[in-house]
């Protein structure tokens, strides 16, 4: 027995005596509950508050066990609430969002796909330069872009308008979508290529019968982030729309300064978990693909 | 190469041979129009006459000078300094501290792993709306301490000038420290079995392992994620919107926010500009470092490496 114990495999938790190991585990199990209640509460806080009726919560604040339980506000929240001159609820804004974050996310994706797929496999003279130009754009800061994509907007009529936020958003991921998936195909044999292209295939060719049936992977870390990204994003929402056409972010900010009287605290913590729904859903359905590309976008 | 003979044959072989290029045309010009033009555009309009509107005269360094003269800016730039060197280090120390948990073969790994990280999911707007419901006295921790019977018990740290800075720095650190765990333990789970082997084998505990052996020999992604975060931290906008609107007064306003009160509150174009010139100039002085230094490292992997 005590020569199996010297055979079992290095691990951290188990050098030291018995006593020492349960110790180290009460520590370590300790200590990522009491963690965890720092990362939850305020999704727990949400829930309950979105669900209480106004007067406890005014009473007794966010911070309490629920006396009653009710999903009203929800529907208060989606439907009929009144935002930004608007009595459609967030359910309006909601959909501004959606109609904003999907063609975006599409266009820079499928762009981001043949420019990453020009960039790595056909390299020409300057195609390290494009690149250059091109990741540029995920560093240059939103502000130094305000004034020109607002006069710009403006001059080609898209002002206050989500077909502009569409706009924006795209070009402003292709920088993002091109490196992302330039650096994914850098991975595919240039072999592979040129055997194609002996066998006669040319550029879409080779696109669509080697590099796509490779792409998912790729494509999902690409989709999520462009979608979260764009979803979550509040400055320009806030610069180029205004109420009706806001993105959701905007108008729940729009929410909080709109308060005459006591405000509906149970509507809006509500509204502020629809908001943060869909990139919620994304992350735990895609999660592993959803680090993949924070990993990706950080490192590279 | 055959000669082809119609004209019509040889322009659609240009093109088949020219294709990649074609087919980038339109991202390069955008990228052109957004990196190139815009910046030398708002560049302008901080050396220009511009108020309300734009004007395009040249008006000389005067808005520089106006900016850093104004108290709002130097406080901001302030605040960014504080705020960012305490989210960065707070957001490193949890994080290294969460993979290191995390790291030590715990059950239901990717169910602590998905708590840790779902923050980064979320809008700054929606954390920051969250967090201030906490964070205020008439509606979060102090109410609720109340309450429970501590009548005297205070928490007013957003309301107060002096302590409404670190409300942001805790909200931030909730909002990025899963993002550093992610990296830091992909990195621990990468570092070589055999010398943290060696190291317990010549009777190191487990605390003096990770810190002299395995932290030690992954700090290039320490330094990663050091500069995406500050990154962010210069970037930070909506978090502060959502938490204090920049106040009470202007104890954490922040460069982002100087920007768009100038632009789009003050009808000042050109002085927002300047601020938005200061962001950019903020953001180089991290980033530019960090790629020669990326560039330099890489360089030499391949020299070694053959």
């Amino acid at each position: 027995m005590a020569e199996a114990d010297t055979l079992i495999e290095f691990d951290p938790l188990s050098t030291g005596s018995r006593r020492r190991r349960i110790t180290t585990k009460a520590i370590v199990y300790g200590l990522l509950v009491l963690f965890s209640i720092y990362y939850l509460a305020p999704l727990a806080i949400l829930l309950m508050n979105s669900m209480r009726p106004l007067d406890e919560i005014v009473r007794s604040g966010f911070i309490d066990i629920p006396g009653s339980v009710s999903l009203q506000y929800w529907a208060e929240a989606w439907g009929t609430f009144c935002i930004a001159g608007t009595c459609e609820g967030v359910s309006r804004f909601f959909m501004n969002s959606l109609l904003m974050a999907v063609p975006a996310t599409i266009i820079s994706t499928v762009l981001g796909l043949i420019n990453g797929y020009a960039l790595s496999k056909w390299r020409f003279k300057g195609a390290d330069f494009l690149f250059g130009l091109i990741t540029l754009g995920v560093f240059l800061p939103a502000q130094m872009t305000l004034l020109p994509w607002a006069f710009i907007l403006g001059s080609i009529g898209l002002s206050n308008t989500i077909s502009g936020l569409v706009l924006v958003h795209t070009i402003q991921g292709l920088s993002f979508t091109t490196l992302f998936c330039r650096n994914y195909f850098l991975a595919v044999p240039d072999d592979l290529i040129k055997a194609a292209r002996i066998d006669g295939a040319g550029f879409w060719r080779i696109f669509r019968r080697i590099i796509l049936p490779l792409s998912p992977p790729i494509v999902i870390v690409t989709v999520i982030w462009q979608f979260t990204g764009i979803w979550n994003e509040f400055l320009f929402g806030t610069v180029f729309t205004s109420g009706a056409n806001q993105p959701i972010t905007s108008a729940l900010v729009a929410f909080s300064g709109s308060g005459t009287g006591v405000r509906a605290y149970n509507v809006e913590a509500a509204a502020v978990i629809m908001a943060a729904l869909p990139p919620l859903i994304i992350y735990v359905v895609g999660g592993k693909y959803f680090v993949r590309g924070l990993t990706q976008g950080a490192v590279k | 190469m055959p000669d082809s003979n119609t004209n019509k044959r040889s322009a659609t072989q240009l093109i088949q041979d020219y294709l990649p290029q074609i087919v980038l045309v339109p991202t390069v010009v955008a990228m052109l129009m957004y990196v190139v033009i815009f910046s030398l555009w708002t560049l302008w309009l901080s050396v220009s006459n511009s108020t309300l509107l734009p004007d395009p005269s040249f008006a000389g360094f005067g808005e520089y000078v106006a900016l850093w003269k104004s108290k709002r800016w130097t406080v901001a730039y302030q605040n960014l300094f504080l705020f960012g060197s305490l989210y960065v280090l707070g957001a490193l120390v949890i994080g290294t501290l969460l993979a290191i948990l995390i790291d030590q073969r715990v059950r239901f790994e990717a169910v602590w792993r998905t708590v840790f990280l779902y923050p980064l999911a979320i809008s700054f707007i929606v954390t920051g709306t969250v967090w201030r419901w906490i964070f205020h006295p008439q509606t979060g921790v102090e109410l609720a301490l109340h309450d429970m019977g501590w009548i005297s018990a205070q928490f007013g740290w957003i309301t107060d000038r002096d302590l409404a800075l670190y409300v942001v720095v805790i909200t931030g650190i909730w909002h990025a420290s899963g993002f550093a765990m992610a990296l830091i333990l992909a990195g621990l789970r990468a570092v070589d079995g055999d010398t943290v082997k060696a190291a317990q084998i010549d009777g190191a505990s487990m605390a003096r392992t990770y810190r002299r052996v395995i932290l030690p020999s992954i700090w290039p992604i320490f330094l990663a994620v050091a500069v995406v975060l500050l990154q962010f931290a210069i970037k930070t906008y909506d978090l502060v919107v959502a938490l204090t609107q920049g106040g009470p007064g202007v104890a954490t306003t922040v460069p982002a926010i100087v920007v768009y009160d100038l632009m789009f509150q003050r009808g000042q174009i050109a002085q927002g500009s300047a601020a938005a010139v200061m962001i950019l100039v903020a953001l180089a002085i991290v980033l530019i470092p960090y790629a020669i230094y990326m560039s330099y490292r890489r360089r030499g992997e391949e020299s070694t490496h053959g």
